[in-house]
């Protein structure tokens, strides 16, 4: 009851950090999809590029979050530019593993009829490769969102606001409430958007 | 007659094989014939063909169309101007049929309507009714109409020469033997050069004017069907007569 009081008294509060919150998510997302896929096209392109890029990506996977998030205060200051950034250098690992995977992972008889046919490079990507793998292009951005939401919240400890924000002062102040919303809103949201996306993932072919 | 396609002194290894795929291999082939490459796996049959088209390069020797080193020419224009259908088929599955047959005369640049009359007169041609068949997805088919539809996209753009490795490979017999014959009926119609691909001695000796039979990288014997039946030039034509002999001995004691 009085989590629900306080959530009525701090409405305004627990709303600005959830948008807040999506709004870092979001840009986080999109500008990771687009590195993503630009960075795709250079595997696709470039012979042994994409193992490469799989392989420093996973060792950038495998550091804690909050010490790459401490790593780069140095070099770019505290603030929402550095948390995006950081986020942005996490998810490349999960969504070239999947772009890449996707696009190779067509059947070899389609592509060999493909490009038998005299289709360029470009077109057997973009006309047979790119549709042919919808469904893991679309698993990775998934993965890559819900992992955001969770990891966006360590970004308050430099400075990007969001539910993070809510459950740091909590922290600090010892306010059992807002740590609590803060779990819930988080934990809501991740579970949220990842049924939904399920459920969208099941339409594609 | 007009030469078609010739081999000369062709040579194409790939790493870590001890011998050659394909091992100075010449060849001559005219205009309009129906000409069936015969070996067993790793006889260089398809290595061959792909080197036809420039899916793979030689190492040494030239392949010339019509007057042409095909060296000297583009990768993506030789494959545009030659059918090619393969035992996977590869039909895009997210695409229908009819879109399907036009993915080469796309890449040509054919308009709409020309397009559209085409998969028409194709869809005839491999026996399915065009109003039936031309919206529907790959997934759709049986496998005998998926290899119907792969022949028919092969032959979009009005290729001279078609290549075909295994087409009917992993087709049933019943329906294999159906699309032996239409093959037969469609080479017949088209006056078009055919490459065609396989390990089985029955079909290769059917459909073909004349048969190259590879082995370890090396043609054994280029003849008619009849000639290498008469006279084998080797052990191995040889023991590939006689394993046909055999199979004919085991029918007959059954019967």
């Amino acid at each position: 009851m009085e989590l629900l009081r306080f959530a009525q008294r701090n409405y305004n509060l627990l709303l600005r950090a959830l948008v807040e919150h999506i709004q870092l998510v979001l840009i986080a997302l999109v500008l990771s999809v687009l590195l993503a896929g630009l960075l795709t096209l250079v595997a696709m392109y470039f012979r042994g590029a994409g193992s490469l890029l799989t392989y420093i990506f996973s060792i950038v996977y495998s550091i804690p979050s909050i010490a790459l998030f401490a790593l780069m205060i140095p070099v770019l200051g505290l603030g929402r530019t550095t948390a995006i950034i950081v986020l942005v250098l996490y998810n490349q690992f999960i969504l070239l593993r999947n772009f890449i995977t996707g696009l190779g992972g067509v059947d070899s008889g389609i592509v060999e009829a493909a490009t038998g046919m005299g289709m360029t490079k470009s077109q057997l990507i973009f006309r047979v490769r790119l549709p042919l793998s919808l469904k893991p292009i679309f698993v990775g951005i998934r993965l890559a969102l819900v992992s955001t939401i969770a990891i966006a919240i360590i970004a308050a400890f430099i400075g990007a606001g969001g539910i993070g924000l809510l459950i740091t002062i909590g922290l600090e102040t010892g306010n059992n409430n807002r740590i609590i919303w803060g779990v819930i809103l988080s934990a809501g949201l991740g579970i949220i958007v990842n049924g939904v996306l399920v459920f969208i993932e099941k339409k594609i072919k | 007659m007009n030469t078609a396609i010739e081999f000369q002194h062709v040579t194409k290894g790939f790493k870590g094989a001890s011998y050659n795929a394909v091992n100075d291999v010449s060849l001559s082939i005219n205009e309009g014939e129906f000409i069936t490459i015969l070996g067993s796996s790793g006889s260089g049959k398809t290595t061959l063909l792909k080197m036809t088209n420039r899916l793979y390069d030689p190492d040494s020797g030239n392949i010339i169309l019509f007057g042409e080193n095909i060296r000297d020419v583009d990768k993506v224009l030789v494959r545009r101007r030659i059918g090619y259908a393969i035992q996977q088929v590869g039909l895009l599955p997210h695409m229908t049929v009819a879109q399907n047959i036009a993915i080469v005369p796309k890449l040509l640049k054919w308009d709409k309507k020309r397009i559209e009359a085409r998969a028409h007169e194709l869809l005839e041609l491999v026996g399915l009714e065009p109003k039936e068949f031309s919206s529907r997805y790959p997934a759709q088919l049986s496998g005998g109409q998926q290899q119907r539809i792969g022949l028919a996209r092969a032959l979009a753009a009005d290729p001279k020469i078609m290549l075909l490795d295994e087409p009917f490979g992993a087709i049933d017999a019943i329906n294999r033997l159906n699309l032996q014959d239409e093959l037969k009926r469609i080479h017949g119609g088209l006056k078009k050069t055919f490459l065609f691909v396989t390990h089985d001695i029955n079909e290769a000796l059917k459909l073909g004017t004349r048969v190259v039979v590879m082995n370890e990288g090396r043609v054994c014997q280029f003849d008619t069907p009849e000639n290498i039946a008469k006279n084998p030039a080797d052990d191995f034509v040889k023991s590939l007569i006689n394993s046909c002999r055999e199979q004919e001995k085991f029918w007959e004691g059954l019967t």
